[in-house]
């Protein structure tokens, strides 16, 4: 193997390492928010749960005292950072589902309260940019010295791990479950749902709080996992991009995972192309990733069907 | 215009001829600020927030100055509303703390005559244009960055050191030209070949993609890293992870990273507040441009010295030692090397030996010469 081999193999390795890590967050929150779409609800709010989940998760974990098991603590600090976002989706789906509110608007309205109330919670508690302690990286033993797979397979925290076997997990929840096949129902057509005795409202609660849930552990992901540090605003738009990708990957556990995947390997390309000097303008770079999945998007909804029922409330008794 | 002001020498001033006689009133002078990030943000906006908070001290607390805070004002839309309430309220002076406020800014401040308007990064006092009511501010950014670069050119062991910008524009982009002037410069003079590749996020607040770029350039072989804006910590982070060093500009981060951030580049934003005050109360409301710069004082170079003195001698720096009279095997050698060549490169700097906006301004038009497409023949 020549010297340039060898560098071109380094460089592919790092991509798909990045692009799988960077995937994280996008997985987590895509899926949630699939489940809530499958079932009829959009959440534009996401990205304010993930702003909760992230504050939630670093808090936690900043607070282990001295001599105490770090690993316990970043557990917990996923834990409360999911239960957070638990609370914030129950209450999407009280707004949405009980009131009647429209979707849209409604999960703008989450989106800026969990952006306002994230930042003054970082500002009163430790009032700057602030790391903290993170899961590392899990090595194998021979897996994580492979050429190419070894860094991009398998060295990743746990977190990065759970975000992907949470793709077949929701595959099997959708496929092969009853809940599955509710879920699909009510986001199809909720007044037949409704007439075979589904309780329509009792599975938009669940899925809003499925959402919210994985959103705050999407948070967590970013704070304790993946960059070990507290900033206001830390998603930068994670979670707009996360809806998107639930249309891109035409509503299916997979096609959220090539998504996620996709868009993680081309911003890894878009960094390694200024890396290298290629001679690409670096405001055309950083622009890949998005014209990316703006082409994607374009031909994937026009292959795939969106649920009927998405985004529009239902009441028993109406239509 | 090049403003020079000591700040203990207006302290002086101001303390002898209280701001309320000034005034003319039984209240405080009151400042306002509007700015892209937060005021905590470790970069451009805290170094400014910090310096408000330092005169305010010094001038007697809130008594005597107000200080009031927008912040996460990124669109210049709500920015530009935000600016105008202030001046609608009757603040004395209202800091527009982005290059991008200015195009509405210079709308807006002919309604508000009385009110003076601090605007950065920026030069344009809008004289030209009749304004009589603008303070353009601005950081040479550039020199700092020159000086890391050479430093960080020095002490690579890799042969790498990498940049993380925001975007390539304003106070970031002569940062890190500065920086890049300075690693070249090392490299012509020392007989060095370190290369300094640059990865632009797309944004000022990116902490995610600024810590991957930084994991990019440390997978390139980079083991000192710089960068620019609110989405540092994400880079600091990484290379943290990876062992290797930071060169910091705008606000020392090495409280938050003192195993990492070897050097930064502080901006000290004191005397031009305290400038312009004393213009105010002279009757000046505009038309002065400020900067900072190391001839100045408004900006200085901080080594992280109980780093530093953990830090090995490199061969490179070992050999250099000899010349600045310094025994590399010392102890706390390193801490010495490194403030004789902070003190070298400032003074060179200060003197005028290079003038490092003109390199980087040559650079800048060397890359825009070769991104330009030759016409066909």
């Amino acid at each position: 193997m020549t010297g340039e081999e060898r560098d071109l193999l380094v460089i592919l390795a790092s991509i798909l390492a990045q692009g799988l890590r960077f995937a994280t967050p996008y997985l987590y929150a895509s899926l949630g928010e699939m489940f809530g779409q499958l079932s009829g609800m959009l959440n534009l709010g996401v990205d304010g749960i993930m702003l909760m989940g992230a504050f939630t998760g670093f808090i936690v974990a900043y607070q282990t005292p001295e001599g105490a098991d770090v690993t316990a603590y970043l557990w917990l600090g996923v834990l409360a950072a999911a239960l957070v976002g638990a609370l914030l989706g129950l209450a999407t789906a009280v707004v949405n589902v009980t009131l009647g509110a429209e979707q849209g608007i409604s999960g703008i309205g989450f989106y800026m309260f969990g952006f306002g109330l994230s930042s003054l919670l970082i500002k009163v508690t430790v009032g700057r940019p602030t790391p903290v302690a993170f899961f590392p990286d899990i090595r194998f033993p021979v897996l994580s010295d492979l050429p190419l797979v070894g860094d991009a397979l398998f060295s990743h925290n746990i977190m990065t791990y759970g975000a992907y076997l949470l793709v077949p997990v929701s595959w099997w929840v959708i496929n092969r479950t009853t809940l599955g096949l509710k879920i699909r129902a009510v986001g199809q057509n909720p007044e037949a749902a409704d007439s075979l005795g589904v309780s329509v409202a009792r599975i938009r609660y669940l899925t809003a709080t499925l959402g919210g849930t994985l959103a705050g552990v999407a948070g967590a992901s970013l704070s304790i996992a993946l960059y070990h540090v507290i900033q206001e605003n830390i998603t930068n738009g994670i979670g707009f991009i996360a809806v998107a990708l639930v249309y891109f990957g035409a509503w299916t556990p997979a096609g959220v995972l090539i998504g996620s995947a996709l868009f993680g390997v081309v911003s890894a390309v878009s960094r390694w192309v200024q890396a290298l000097g290629l001679g690409i303008d670096p405001n055309v770079a950083v622009m890949l990733p998005y014209i990316v999945t703006i082409v994607v998007l374009v031909f994937s909804v026009q292959r795939a069907r969106q649920p009927a029922a998405l985004t529009k409330p239902f009441q028993r008794g109406e239509g | 215009m090049i403003k020079r002001t000591s700040f203990m020498l207006v302290l002086l001033l101001l303390a002898a001829m209280p701001l309320t006689a000034v005034q003319g009133q039984d209240e405080p002078l009151r400042v306002a600020v509007v700015m892209p990030s937060t005021a905590d943000d470790l970069a451009w906006s805290q170094a400014l927030v910090d310096s408000l908070a330092a005169v305010q001290e010094a001038l007697g607390g809130e008594d005597a100055l107000v200080v009031d805070i927008s912040e996460n004002l990124w669109q210049v839309p709500d920015a530009i509303e935000a600016i105008g309430d202030y001046a609608a309220q009757g603040y004395d002076i209202v800091f527009a703390h982005g290059t991008q406020y200015g195009g509405p800014l210079f709308d807006l401040a002919p309604d508000y005559p009385d009110v003076s308007f601090a605007w950065g990064t920026a030069s344009d006092t809008g004289e030209d244009q009749g304004l009589t009511n603008i303070f353009p501010y601005e950081a040479r950014a550039e020199q700092g960055g020159y000086i890391n670069g050479v430093i960080a050119a020095l002490l690579t062991q890799t042969g790498v050191v990498g940049i993380v910008g925001p975007v390539p524009a304003g106070d970031a982009l002569l940062y890190i030209d500065g920086f890049r002037v300075g690693v070249m410069e090392a490299n012509s003079d020392m007989g060095l070949e370190v290369e300094v590749p640059v990865i632009y996020t797309g944004s000022f607040g990116d902490t995610a993609g600024a810590a991957e770029a930084a994991r990019t350039l440390i997978a390139a072989g980079a083991d000192i890293l710089t960068g620019s804006a609110q989405q540092v910590p994400g880079v600091i982070e990484a290379i943290e992870e990876a062992g290797g060093l930071y060169m910091a500009t705008q606000v020392d981060q090495a409280e938050g990273w003192p195993d990492t951030v070897l050097i930064a580049q502080v901006f000290d934003w004191n005397d031009v507040i305290l400038d312009m005050i004393a213009q105010r109360q002279a009757g000046v409301t505009g038309g002065i441009a400020y900067e900072l710069s190391l001839e100045n004082g408004g900006m200085k170079m901080v080594l992280n010295e109980e780093l530093a003195a953990t830090l090995p001698v490199p061969e490179m720096l070992a050999a250099l030692a000899g010349g600045l009279d310094i025994d590399p095997e010392a102890e706390g050698a390193m801490v010495e090397i490194l403030q004789a060549l902070l003190e070298a490169g400032t003074a060179e700097v200060v003197e005028g030996r290079i003038d490092v906006l003109e390199r980087v301004e040559e650079l800048q038009a060397e890359e825009a010469e070769e991104a330009t497409p030759t016409p066909a023949s």
